[in-house]
């Protein structure tokens, strides 16, 4: 395994403190540029307890996305949103506290090139990248230069991942791995899927990293479940379904405590 | 062995069209950029294809459905009256006499016949045109599986004909709304609704794009158009090679299978795009649907809306091999306009008895253009695929004539 202290940045160390002082981490994700005034949602992830927050920079096609992020995607496109206007909205909301971690499409990252992208998500404060359609055996071009600019780019887990390939995974991503709970898209689901709770614990088996599960949780029993298995959560349909049915800032924060509440009292229950 | 070369025999170009190299690479292009769910079922299709290819029990199995069920091989059509007034020898490869009026059964078959040995029972598939969605459809029936097509909304009201052909063979047609509601918007859908059904569907792609090993296996069923017409080809005509090959291109699968025929001869290859889907002429370096290729962008890395009177010419790319055989100078690919295609459409109606597919007017309509203007030397060899039947396109060509 990775010597932890060397390879871990920013977004891990942080993470890493977090989980070790047994708190549940909670990453909600907003797509940049969806509403005029979307750098308000970070303030209120933040005031929430987010640990870390995830920022959609739009693609067109997205191929791992569910309905309600296509349509997020969609609405910021049409409102003008760019990698570089979102970054320079980033790079004007100040210090949350909390790290921020970019996720997009390949195509984006490649537009400009991966060096230059990675020093303009640097230069915006932004410690961490995801990016869905670039697996293991395809990062390398993206892994080193990221690296160099201090921008840690986590990869995914799937349940169909066989285990020799996660635990490569794990060894390669930074910053945490994303476990992605279910095979389909993005998009809030009625409940964790069986699949979850068994590729967490693959993961478990060959890394220490930060683990978060994503896609599909959307309610604080999710979250709390979610828990059981995984240092924390990704929220991303469940908030933006509640952005583009025109929440505020006031309202986001107030979802995102029932999950913090969640998360904590799973934290308090003897592990 | 191949037939005899060309007249000159001069050394074959570098080796192109074979295996692609390590992780699915032509060239910079090719890889398998999928999501992670989607990683392990690639693998599969790969490892599958590898097995069933070297089996001759498949091949020929393969080979016989295509005989007895999609009509091969192909005639080899003198287009007489038209090379007449061309001033070069046209012939034409008609795959619009195949089953379902398209090149795209080649592919189906080969794939459906994949799918039933990796016990799947299920195609999902995308379609622009509807003529890979009504190919995946006939092959579905015939063998059995349960068939899922995504179309998007656009090309559905523009191929009403061709959605009513793919439910008669029992297919559900799902509708896509989302995007510019064509061709990419289906495959962003198809590749989605994959994602969740992996296990027990076989996603049927029906171009020379997408993950790994899709590019290469597609082109390798679609290689069957190359290799009979070069048969064919030698068979008819003296230099045993023509001095050109010419097709359209959308993904590019048609001109693949073809160009693979021809790779190692002397014959100059011709790629025909769409002006409003010109990926190879006009593409930027870029990631979509699985593949790093060349796709139309606009200056955010957004990708652009493809225009074509041709639905299966408006994909905003072409697929890998498409961009690596550009880079090395093999083939040269070539734009045509709508005007230019429909003007070509009505010459060879009118003077060859043979109503093609507005994308197979494409390619027409620039050898019209390159005879004209001496790019292809009077008394030149020219072979072009006629990928498809324009029946599909009739009533377009009704509100336009």
């Amino acid at each position: 395994m990775t010597n932890p202290t060397l390879a871990a940045g920013a977004v891990e160390r942080h993470l890493r403190a977090r989980r070790d002082a047994g708190r549940g981490l909670l990453m909600p994700y907003v797509t940049g540029g969806v509403t005029p005034g979307w750098t308000d949602h970070l303030r209120a992830f933040a005031a929430a307890g987010a640990d870390a927050i995830e920022v959609g920079l739009p693609f067109s096609d997205p191929t791992l996305d569910g309905l309600t992020i296509q349509q997020a995607s969609q609405t910021a496109l049409a409102r003008g949103a760019s990698t570089r206007r979102i970054l320079a909205d980033l790079a004007g909301t100040g210090d949350l506290g909390v790290p921020l971690v970019v996720s997009t499409y390949y195509n984006l990252v490649l537009h400009d090139g991966p060096e230059a992208f990675c020093a303009a998500l640097s230069r915006a404060g932004v410690g961490g990248l995801i990016v869905p359609d670039l697996p293991v055996h395809e990062a390398g071009e993206l892994t080193d230069v990221a690296a160099a600019a201090g921008v840690e780019v986590a990869l995914l887990a799937s349940p169909s991942t066989p285990q020799a390939r996660l635990a490569r995974i794990a060894e390669r991503s930074r910053g945490f791995v994303y476990a992605v709970s279910v095979m389909g898209t993005t998009g809030e689901r009625a409940g964790l899927a069986a699949s979850a709770a068994e590729l967490a614990g693959r993961v478990r088996d060959v890394t220490d990293r930060p683990l978060l599960l994503g896609f599909g949780i959307s309610s604080p029993e999710q979250a709390r479940e979610a828990r059981r298995h995984a240092d924390g959560v990704v929220v991303g349909a469940a908030v933006m379904r509640r952005v583009l049915d025109g929440a505020g800032p006031d309202d986001l924060r107030a979802f995102l405590l029932t999950l913090r509440q969640a998360l904590d009292q799973e934290c308090d229950r003897p592990r | 062995m191949r037939s005899v070369l060309s007249r000159q025999e001069p050394a074959p170009p570098e080796e192109t069209m074979g295996e692609p190299r390590a992780r699915g690479r032509f060239g910079e292009y090719g890889g398998r950029y999928a999501p992670e769910s989607l990683v392990e079922a690639c693998r599969e299709v790969e490892e599958a294809f590898r097995q069933a290819w070297a089996d001759p029990g498949f091949r020929n199995t393969l080979a016989d459905l295509l005989a007895v069920h999609a009509g091969r091989p192909t005639p080899l059509t003198p287009a007489r009256r038209l090379s007449q007034a061309l001033g070069v020898r046209l012939y034409l490869k008609r795959e619009d006499l195949t089953h379902t009026g398209s090149h795209k059964i080649n592919n189906v078959l080969g794939q459906a016949l994949l799918a039933t040995r990796m016990g799947r029972r299920r195609l999902i598939a995308e379609t622009g045109a509807g003529q890979h969605g009504v190919a995946t459809a006939t092959a579905a029936a015939l063998l059995g599986l349960r068939a899922t097509v995504f179309m998007g909304e656009r090309d559905m009201e523009r191929q009403a004909l061709n959605v009513f052909r793919m439910r008669m063979l029992g297919a559900e047609v799902v509708p896509v709304t989302a995007g510019s509601r064509t061709l990419k918007d289906a495959t962003s859908e198809a590749m989605r609704h994959w994602v969740g059904v992996t296990g027990e569907a076989h996603y049927c792609v029906g171009s020379v794009v997408g993950p790994d090993p899709y590019p290469w296996m597609v082109r390798e069923f679609q290689r069957v158009i190359g290799d009979e017409a070069r048969a064919q080809f030698a068979a008819e005509v003296r230099t045993g090679v023509p001095d050109h090959v010419v097709a359209c291109v959308g993904g590019g699968s048609n001109a693949a299978g073809t160009f693979a025929g021809f790779a190692d001869t002397a014959a100059r290859l011709f790629g025909v795009e769409a002006e409003g889907g010109a990926g190879a002429g006009r593409g930027r370096l870029g990631v979509l649907h699985g593949c790093r290729s060349l796709f139309l962008q606009d200056d955010d890395g957004q990708i652009t809306e493809a225009h074509s009177i041709a639905a299966g010419l408006d994909y905003p790319g072409v697929g890998p091999e498409h961009a690596h055989l550009r880079d090395l100078g093999r083939a040269r690919y070539v734009t045509v306009g709508d005007e230019e295609a429909i003007g070509a459409a009505v010459r060879l109606a009118r003077t060859e008895g043979i109503v093609p597919a507005l994308e197979s007017a494409h390619a027409l309509a620039w050898v019209i253009r390159a005879a004209g203007s001496g790019e292809l030397a009077a008394g030149s060899t020219v072979l072009m695929t006629l990928s498809g039947r324009g029946d599909k396109d009739v009533s377009t060509l009704k509100e336009l004539l």
